[in-house]
Formats: structure tokens, C-alpha cells, sequence
């Protein structure tokens, strides 16, 4: 286990500053390239777990997809080279007090629910556990997000389609 | 493989002296002999004439002077350019590429890791070179790479969903998503009880493979997909400002893609490692395996770049017309027919 402490170490340092550059920098792609990284290493976190599905997906749809469409966007509108005056927010009290209490409640539900348990070695979930326990123990949260989902994109199909007079 | 040699390596042995030597030939190799076949020679006799003929017999050794004069060149970063981001851009389009090797099996104990999620990391690892891509067309500080950046990002966004939808049948129908997994249910598999070829998947899924190789054509952004360094329109797109090696690391990522692309094709559809006649489990495959594999790889880049000679450029507004309103709906409906004959079979 002390190999997986060392890395845990080094991708939680990675994550951390680069989390800082992310709300700090100047430039608005710059700010979204530094969050790959943080993605990045919330990848390789659950990888370390043994998540191998999990650590997949979140390369997969945040990295390949998210940030994807979010660069895409913010580069057809507007995206200039080099620092940008009034990019931060000029109110820090309320996302500090936000950012703090989000950080509070997920320290204490960690916490309270894995308090003393510690993980059983050589755990690699395969894929197959995954879906076994999506498709029987969680079938109603998987169907109710599918609906979720499907909900948004007739939403988005709506706002984005011009109605013609 | 490795037992066989008798040795037994620590793991950091494993991982830096055989590994990763062994995983930059199996992305270099083929990435030279397809710019060397296809590019420099095929192309040429496609358009009745001889191709580079001076450099070694045939010009077998064009390539290694072509390389020689990249490395020569000047590195030019744009005055105005964003310099970091400039310099980081090809080697997270390499990088894709060579994560993307890591999942190929070349025989029974002749692979790199043998993930369970083998051909879902594969395709999760393709989608990272578009960040690559993007970066380098906004960095470039260049309308042309701009517009080509975008463009390069409107094409992988739309062909990346029917390249994961043909896969899914494919998963289906082997049952597992690990790559030696989908190489044995087709060595294993049996054509209405004959078992003489196996069951090379490219019979059943056929659609599915068709699919794969249009969208891997879009995800490679070869002709007919190439608007994003369209010539003729935009000089080369996100490429335009890059000279030198950073240019050279963005063609080799390109080559190199196309040859782990029609690997990753191979497995599939084709079997992977696996030739009829031999016994799936014999030790035998860890040496030819790789050989059977670089062939099949070979057979299926020459599709790719076939189609890319041939070809004239599509429209973007076509271009995004075949992705949402055919090949997605398509492989939509190859999904289901699979599902239903996997249960009623």
C-alpha cells in the first residue's frame, strides 16, 4: 500500500495546485487546460482505488467530453491570447463560504460513512460487477437519471431549434 | 513472453526496459512503413507516377531524410503566441496515441496490460487528442488555426459517438470488454457449429465495422474529412504556424494513430493475433502473433488510405449530416439487432 500513499500524494499535490490555478489564472483557456489536469487526476485517484471503470469513464466523458465542448465553445465566442482585466469575480465572500460549506459536508459524510474501514487489497471492480449492480441494487437511480438526461436533451434540442414564423 | 525467456524482471525492469522500448517501436514501426508504403508509394502509382525514388532502393529511406530535415529545422514560435501552451499542444496529441497502444494484445502473453475495460479505455484515450488539437489552434494566435481548431473539434465530437457506438456490438457480441477477451470469443467462435475460422467478428458485424472505419477516417481528420487542415481553404489548419520537430511530433501522432487505429480494427473485427489452423492457447502465437497482427493492421490502414487518395473533400454541413443523421442512427439500430440475436441465439 505504500506505493499507492506515495502516488495518492503526488496526484492530490497535482490536483490541489493545479485546482488554485484554475480560479487564479488570468486567461479563460488557460483556466479551463489547468482543470484537465485536476480531471486528470480524479482519474488516477479512482485508477489507484482499483475503479478502473470509473477512473475510464471520467477520462472519457469530463476530459474527452466536457472540457471538450467547453474549450469549443469559449473559442467561438471569444477566446484572446494573453491576460484578461475583470476575468474574476469581483464577490470572493460568497463562493468562500459556499466552497467551504461543500467542503465541510463531503469531509463529514466521508468521514462518518468509511470512518475505521479500510480497503481489502488487490480489489480491481471489473466492469461486469459494475453493470451487475447498476442493472439490480441501483436500477431506479440509473432509470431516473436516464430520464434525467433524456429530459435535457429534448431541452437543449428545444432551446437550440429556431421556430419558423 | 517474458517467461519464456526465463528471465524475471522487477517491475520497474519490466515497465522501462522491456515495455516501453517494445510499446515506441509498436507505435513508430508501423507509423513509418505507412508514411513510407501508402504516403510516399501507393499514393504515387494511384497517380501514375514513381514517388521518392533516390534516397536508398526505392526510396526506401526517404523517411529517415525527411526526419532529418525536421530535426534541422527552426523551432518558430509566433510572436504573438501563447508560448507554453504552443509547446505542450503535440505532445498530448502524441501522448493519446501512444495510451492507446497500451490496450493491444499481440499474442496470449504478448501485451502491455491487460486491462478489463481494454477497448473502453482505448476509445476514452482517443478523445484526450482533440484537447491536443484545440490547443494548438487557439495558441497558434492565427485566424486559420483557429477556425481549424474548431472545425478539428466539431468533426472528433460528432465522430466519436458512432466510433463507440460500433464498438459496442462488437462488445456485445464477444461479451467482454477486455481486448484479448474479444480476440478469443473470435477464436473460440463457431459459424452455425463450425468452428474452422473461428468467428472473425467482420461477418456479423459488418455494419459495425464499416462504421468504425468511416468514423475513424473523421477521427483522423484524413480526406475525405480533412477540412481541418484543409489546404485549399485554411493553409493547415491548426498546423499552420508549426515548423520543426513540434510539426514532426504532430505528423507522427497522425501516422501513428492511423496504424493503432487499424489495430485496434484488426481486433475487432478480424481476430487480432489470432490465424485459423493453430490452437488459440499455443505458445506459438507470442512470436507470430505480433507479425499476424502488424499484417491485418497493414491490410486495414491501406482502406484509410485508399479512401484518403480517392476521395474529393466532403462539406462541413455534410460532414456533420452523415454523423448525427446516418452513421449514429445506424449503429443505433446495429446495437439493438445485436442485443436481440445475442439473446435469441
Amino acid at each position: 500500500m505504500v506505493a499507492q500513499n506515495v502516488f495518492f500524494a503526488i496526484l492530490a499535490l497535482l490536483m490541489i495546485v493545479s485546482a488554485l490555478k484554475v480560479v487564479t489564472t488570468k486567461n479563460i483557456v488557460h483556466a479551463a487546460l489547468w482543470l484537465v489536469l485536476v480531471l486528470a487526476g480524479v482519474a488516477g485517484q479512482f485508477l489507484l482505488l482499483g475503479a478502473e471503470f470509473v477512473g475510464v469513464t471520467q477520462i472519457l466523458v469530463y476530459i474527452g467530453a466536457v472540457i471538450v465542448l467547453l474549450l469549443f465553445g469559449v473559442m467561438l465566442t471569444k477566446a484572446s491570447i494573453g491576460d484578461e482585466e475583470n476575468i474574476n469575480m469581483p464577490n470572493r465572500v460568497l463562493p468562500a463560504v459556499i466552497g467551504t460549506l461543500m467542503f465541510a459536508v463531503m469531509s463529514y459524510s466521508i468521514i462518518d460513512s468509511y470512518r475505521g474501514e479500510e480497503l481489502p487489497k488487490e480489489t480491481v471492480t471489473n466492469a461486469a460487477r459494475v453493470s451487475d449492480s447498476i442493472f439490480s441494487d441501483f436500477i431506479i437511480p440509473f432509470e431516473a437519471v436516464s430520464v434525467l438526461l433524456l429530459a435535457a436533451l429534448i431541452g437543449a434540442v428545444v432551446i437550440a431549434r429556431k421556430e419558423v414564423a | 513472453m517474458i517467461e519464456l525467456l526465463a528471465l524475471n524482471p522487477s517491475w520497474w525492469q519490466e515497465t522501462f526496459l522491456i515495455k516501453v522500448p517494445i510499446g515506441l517501436l509498436a507505435v513508430l514501426l508501423p507509423a513509418g512503413t505507412i508514411v513510407y508504403l501508402y504516403l510516399f508509394k501507393a499514393i504515387s502509382f494511384m497517380q501514375s507516377r514513381l514517388g521518392p525514388m533516390e534516397a536508398g532502393p526505392y526510396g526506401s529511406l526517404q523517411l529517415l531524410a525527411e526526419v532529418g530535415k525536421w530535426l534541422q529545422k527552426e523551432d518558430i514560435f509566433p510572436s504573438k503566441a501563447d508560448k507554453f501552451v504552443f509547446a505542450a499542444a503535440p505532445f498530448v496529441v502524441l501522448m493519446s496515441t501512444f495510451l492507446l497502444v497500451v490496450v493491444l494484445p499481440a499474442g496470449p502473453d504478448a501485451l502491455f496490460v491487460d486491462l478489463d475495460a481494454g477497448i473502453y479505455l482505448a476509445m476514452a484515450v482517443s478523445s484526450v487528442s482533440v484537447i491536443g488539437i484545440l490547443m494548438a489552434g487557439w495558441s497558434s494566435a492565427n485566424k486559420y488555426s483557429l477556425l481549424g481548431g474548431i472545425r478539428a473539434a466539431g468533426q472528433l465530437i460528432a465522430y466519436e459517438l458512432p466510433l463507440i457506438l460500433a464498438v459496442v456490438g462488437v462488445v456485445i457480441q464477444a461479451g467482454t470488454m477486455n481486448m484479448q477477451g474479444i480476440v478469443l470469443a473470435q477464436a473460440e467462435g463457431e459459424i452455425f457449429g463450425w468452428g474452422g475460422i473461428g468467428n472473425p467478428f467482420i461477418l456479423t458485424q459488418f455494419i459495425g465495422f464499416v462504421i468504425f472505419m468511416i468514423a475513424v477516417q473523421a477521427e483522423l481528420t484524413q480526406a475525405p474529412f480533412d477540412m481541418p487542415v484543409a489546404e485549399s481553404e485554411l493553409v493547415t489548419g491548426y498546423l499552420t504556424e508549426y515548423s520543426g520537430i513540434r510539426f514532426l511530433l504532430f505528423f507522427i501522432g497522425e501516422f501513428a494513430s492511423a496504424g493503432v487505429f487499424s489495430a485496434i480494427a484488426a481486433v475487432l473485427f478480424f481476430g487480432g493475433w489470432y490465424i485459423p489452423g493453430i490452437d488459440a492457447g499455443s505458445q506459438v502465437f507470442n512470436v507470430i502473433g505480433p507479425l499476424v497482427l502488424a499484417t491485418k493492421t497493414m491490410i486495414i490502414a491501406f482502406l484509410i488510405f485508399w479512401f484518403r487518395f480517392t476521395f474529393p473533400r466532403f462539406r462541413e454541413d455534410q460532414l456533420q449530416r452523415l454523423a448525427w443523421k446516418f452513421l449514429i442512427p445506424l449503429s443505433l439500430v446495429n446495437i439493438a439487432l445485436t442485443g436481440v440475436l445475442k439473446v435469441a441465439l
